[in-house]
């Protein structure tokens, strides 16, 4: 989904705010609420795309000023509830309300996510480009390099795609790569000259050139 | 809530009641336990951190062996020193050079490797450093006090897939016969994101 977590090139959002000696918990709850989602979401057999979906369907406004740690509240709530683990009203009882994040999309996507692959099309060296991929649930594929051409960096083992564990409990293989893209293809000529950008993207998100 | 020991208790904050909200529901309804819970924040606060990714840089930097192991399959390599688990699978060691500078981050979410790193700080997992990184990386570095000059290549890692990265940093100059243990304590956890250098 075009959601505001994609947020790579978005502008706008200022400094870099640096705690010095952060600790690794600012609060008891943060703490407890990491190791709850572990356990839950392992009890409930949910996997991690579906835990970064749930986040990803947060109220924006709500996902742009909360802390990561509320965002794993609110995503490990949402799928508990969703699964009927626990009630909302329960929930919302103890809590005096407790904000989920919204319904999964079941609009049509142009991922194939029926196809599983295991051997590699690509090669290092190969060029490629970014289809413009539209999903609107789950997906790895960020807005910023969709277009874009790059170059085939490494070759990884295939691995499930996002757009299926997401959403039903079934795996689709496919292999994985790291794409590099030149900083003047993703931001025009007027961008920092001498950088690189590698993303790490599933084949069924690129095309030959 | 328990710590009220003759005084007010701070009342607590509405993400505070409903992180207290769901751990009741889910301890009652036995799906996870307390003594779970304060085992995980007990590893994740004193047992996993940076400290076991510098040792991974400091083995690098006094063993050539293993540097390349590193480089060759970092997931092996961290195993070599006891260090694997979550978010551990597929490490990727990148190595920064005098002419290249190596910098992760995950646009999407927060990916990052967590045996050899511990949790992210907030920094990392924030609209600013995602959003700015793989757009300005000179400019965002060098606002972060890590200046990498114009000859040097900036390659800015997205974590979008499997992979979790750990920049190798170049060894600090005049450290020749400095022994493992003193080079480890060198190695910022900044250093490893790729946001200093050593």
């Amino acid at each position: 989904m075009d959601g505001v977590h994609d947020l790579g090139g978005m502008e706008g959002f200022g400094p870099v705010e640096v705690e010095p000696d952060e600790p690794t918990f600012h609060h008891d709850w943060e703490g407890r609420t990491f190791a709850i989602a572990g356990g839950a979401l392992g009890a409930g057999g949910f996997n991690t795309p579906m835990f970064r979906h749930a986040i990803e369907r947060m109220d924006p406004g709500h996902y742009l000023t909360s802390s990561y740690y509320e965002h794993w509240l609110t995503g490990v709530a949402t799928l508990l509830v969703e699964a009927e683990m626990i009630s909302c009203d329960d929930l919302d009882a103890r809590a005096g309300g407790f904000p989920l994040s919204r319904p999964v999309s079941d609009a049509a996507g142009d991922v194939d996510v029926a196809t599983a692959n295991e051997t590699a099309r690509f090669s290092v060296g190969d060029p490629v480009r970014v289809r413009d991929v539209q999903f609107a649930g789950h997906t790895r594929c960020p807005r910023y390099i969709r277009g874009r051409r790059g170059v085939v960096a490494r070759v990884d083992a295939a691995a499930p795609i996002p757009e299926v564990e997401a959403h039903r409990r079934e795996r689709v293989l496919d292999p994985n790569y790291s794409v590099r893209f030149d900083a003047a293809e993703l931001w025009s000529d007027a961008s920092e000259p001498n950088a690189c950008v590698h993303v790490d993207l599933y084949e069924r998100y690129l095309e030959s050139v | 809530m328990s710590d009220d020991h003759g005084h007010n208790p701070r009342p607590l904050s509405d993400v505070e009641r409903r992180a207290q909200a769901l751990e009741e529901l889910l301890t009652e309804k036995g799906i996870v336990s307390g003594e779970f819970i304060d085992r995980v924040v007990e590893a994740f606060a004193r047992d996993i951190g940076p400290m076991n990714g510098a040792k991974v840089v400091a083995r690098a930097w006094v063993d050539p062996g293993y540097r390349q192991r590193l480089l060759a399959d970092g997931s092996a390599a961290v195993a070599e020193l006891g260090f694997g688990g979550p978010e551990g699978d597929h490490i990727v060691a990148v190595e920064n050079t005098p002419e290249v500078h190596n910098v992760v981050v995950c646009t999407l979410c927060s990916c990052y490797p967590w045996p050899v790193l511990g949790l992210p700080p907030t920094w990392y997992k924030s609209p600013p450093y995602r959003s700015r990184m793989v757009r300005e990386p000179r400019a965002l570095l060098a606002e972060m006090g890590c200046e990498v000059p114009e000859d040097v290549e900036i390659r800015v890692w997205d974590s979008s897939a499997e992979v979790r990265y750990l920049v190798l940093p170049e060894r600090p100059a005049a450290t020749d016969g400095v022994g493992e243990a003193e080079l480890a304590a060198l190695v910022s956890r900044d250093a490893m994101i790729g946001v200093a250098r050593p």
